[in-house]
């Protein structure tokens, strides 16, 4: 995967409506970055589109500190978190015929860390999305964890919505979060060994019994005569 | 008559006082109420364990898990089609609405997208999805406060629009019919006059749980002035929907935030009301299944010709990126927030579902009402259980 995000904005297009779109993610990054300083360590802005941000762990805190009460992102949308590290187990859940059909080989299991929009440099990244809903923006906020240390300041304080958010969080990705209210399971049982939602968990079900594969790849509408197998 | 003489009387109020003390504490005994998993006001398996003192509640703790699939985990071994049948399983009342965020999603990191009346009939069945999860709620809302008729009611006019959800995708509850770069097939022939029919049922439908409920003393008395939610806590919890609504916050993506779907080219409102309480939810949801009935009309009228299906290869691979699409859906914002590396299958699928935020601010919420009120107030915020858990 190519390397997606740039500390400079892309060039605006020169599309009228976008760029008018846009003026408000360029003030909103600009006075992100003032107020952060370093704590900003990359960003990522799509015109008339979309805003991400990452910051250092330490300015986690004080970026939700300042989009709700600074820049008027009052609206919790989600937090959760993403496992870079690609799976050991490769594909080899997936059936062998639709690796062959749609995979290439060179590709198969590649074991370096590969991070998306705004970049990254350890295993797991916490992103969160808050919302300013009377502009109609959004910014989607990523901060790296380090795997020595698998924790973060809470938000429950500034957003109280991330409360379950992050226990979810806690409980699928083993990140604890400093100053939660009560960091217990939410959806596994109490006593739950492992954290599901990691890439190196296996999906015990794929691996005791593959997936049927290429039986169930439904044809494209105008393409041979299509009959698929439906489940009743 | 003899009258009491002093020392009497003070024996009779030291002997009152002592009698106070005892009641006193057996009162502070708080009490720890189970509701659930299997309750008829949970819409599932969603507990409550609720401290109570005396009828008051003073701690409610919701307990989910109880249908916890692991979708987000599944979805990162099934190849983008595939993952249409899984998320139609979240909010099983309103399927259809379910595919069109992820879709879109996927469309967006694809550079594709859907030919006009793919899109057009997105929107149709978008939108009839919520009609048809949404008068299932005004049928429970009443059920809720011991009203019977509206529940049946809302079974029998839903049916007119399952129906004709059916006609279209072969399924009543999980059309999966919504594809990268269009839809599956075009409508069958008749639909639309139809479909036209069974709207106006549904507006007929709408003028008979308003007769029946709104006004009537009992429905009121339960729902006015309980559960209300301040806009400012219902922003932190990240309500949505006709819940934060109802709170005075007039906000609404299809209309503020539209992308794929056509509903800033229609003639619509968007209803809000200033009171908060459960009874502002059940009244917005109200006004906004007869305006999805003129959306659907609208939509009808205009439906613009030309194929449902888009230039997609044969085999689907979603360049690498990361996007993030929300759609109002019946039950409020949900969305997806898509990686993708560049493969057949997504890397990580972060499902943002509305009832997961919206039943969020339970604890909060239910602190302090009594005991009856958590049947209204968990009836009217809402939630399927399926999009809770996920």
């Amino acid at each position: 995967m190519s390397r997606l995000s740039s500390t400079d904005t892309p060039e605006e297009t020169t599309d009228a409506a976008e760029a008018a779109l846009d003026g408000p993610r360029n003030e909103l990054l600009a006075r992100l970055a003032s107020q952060l300083g370093d704590g900003l360590v990359e960003s990522h802005l799509v015109p008339g589109d979309d805003l991400w941000i990452r910051v250092t762990r330490e300015s986690w805190a004080e970026a939700a500190g300042y989009l709700n009460t600074g820049l008027g992102f009052q609206y919790f949308n989600f937090l959760s978190a993403i496992d870079w590290m690609p799976s050991p187990f490769g594909r080899d859940m997936d059936s062998q015929v639709d690796i062959t059909l749609g995979h290439d080989e060179s590709s198969e299991i590649d074991a370096s860390l590969e991070h998306g929009v705004a970049g990254g440099e350890t295993r797991f990244q916490v992103f969160a999305r808050v919302n300013d809903i009377v502009n109609g923006l959004g910014v989607t906020v990523k901060v790296d964890i380090p795997d020595d240390d698998l924790s973060l300041v809470s938000w429950t304080s500034v957003y109280a919505g991330a409360n379950w958010h992050e226990r979810e969080c806690w409980e699928m990705y083993g990140i604890s979060f400093d100053g939660h209210p009560g960091l217990r399971n939410i959806y596994l049982p109490s006593g739950f060994e492992g954290n599901p939602l990691r890439k190196d968990y296996p999906l015990l079900a794929r691996r005791l019994k593959p997936w049927p594969g290429i039986v169930d790849v439904e044809q494209m509408p105008g393409g041979d005569e299509e009959e698929s197998g439906d489940d009743s | 008559m003899t009258a009491i003489s002093d020392r009497d009387q003070l024996s009779y109020i030291a002997a009152q006082a002592a009698d106070a003390r005892v009641n006193v504490e057996l009162e502070t005994e708080g009490m720890t109420l189970n509701i659930g998993p299997q309750h008829p006001a949970t819409h599932g398996t969603l507990r409550i364990v609720a401290k109570l003192d005396g009828e008051q509640v003073i701690a409610a703790d919701p307990v989910m898990g109880y249908m916890h699939r692991g979708y987000e985990k599944l979805t990162e071994v099934r190849t983008y089609p595939q993952v249409t049948t899984l998320i139609n399983r979240i909010d099983w009342v309103g399927s259809f609405a379910n595919e069109v965020p992820f879709i879109l999603a996927a469309e967006k990191l694809m550079e594709v997208e859907a030919p006009p009346r793919a899109q057009w009939i997105r929107t149709i069945l978008f939108e009839m999805s919520r009609i048809a999860n949404i008068s299932l709620f005004l049928g429970d809302m009443g059920l809720q406060v011991g009203a019977v008729t509206p529940a049946f009611f809302a079974f029998r006019d839903r049916e007119h629009v399952l129906n004709q959800i059916e006609a279209v995708t072969g399924g009543r509850f999980h059309p999966n019919f919504d594809r990268i770069g269009g839809l599956k097939d075009d409508l069958p022939a008749g639909w639309i006059t139809e479909t036209k029919r069974a709207m106006k049922k549904i507006r007929s439908f709408c003028d008979e749980i308003e007769g029946l409920l709104q006004g009537n003393e009992i429905f009121e008395a339960r729902t006015r002035g309980i559960g209300v939610i301040p806009a400012d806590i219902g922003l932190g919890y990240g309500l949505s929907g006709a819940n934060i609504r109802a709170s005075g916050v007039d906000w609404d993506t299809r209309r503020d935030n539209p992308c794929g779907l056509v509903h800033d080219e229609l003639d619509w409102k968007v209803w809000t009301h200033v009171d908060g309480d459960s009874f502002a939810r059940f009244w917005v949801r109200l006004q906004e299944v007869r305006e999805s009935t003129k959306m659907v009309d609208q939509l009808l009228d205009g439906l613009p010709g030309g194929p449902v299906m888009a230039k997609v290869p044969r085999i689907i691979k979603v360049p690498a990126g990361e996007a993030y699409v929300e759609t109002e859906n019946p039950l409020g914002v949900m969305g997806y927030y898509i990686v993708s590396k560049g493969d057949l299958v997504p890397y990580r699928v972060k499902i943002r579902s509305a009832s997961f935020n919206n039943i969020s601010i339970t604890p909060w919420l239910l602190k302090g009402v009594y005991v009856p009120d958590i049947v209204t107030i968990l009836g009217s915020l809402y939630f399927i259980l399926g999009d809770i858990d996920r």
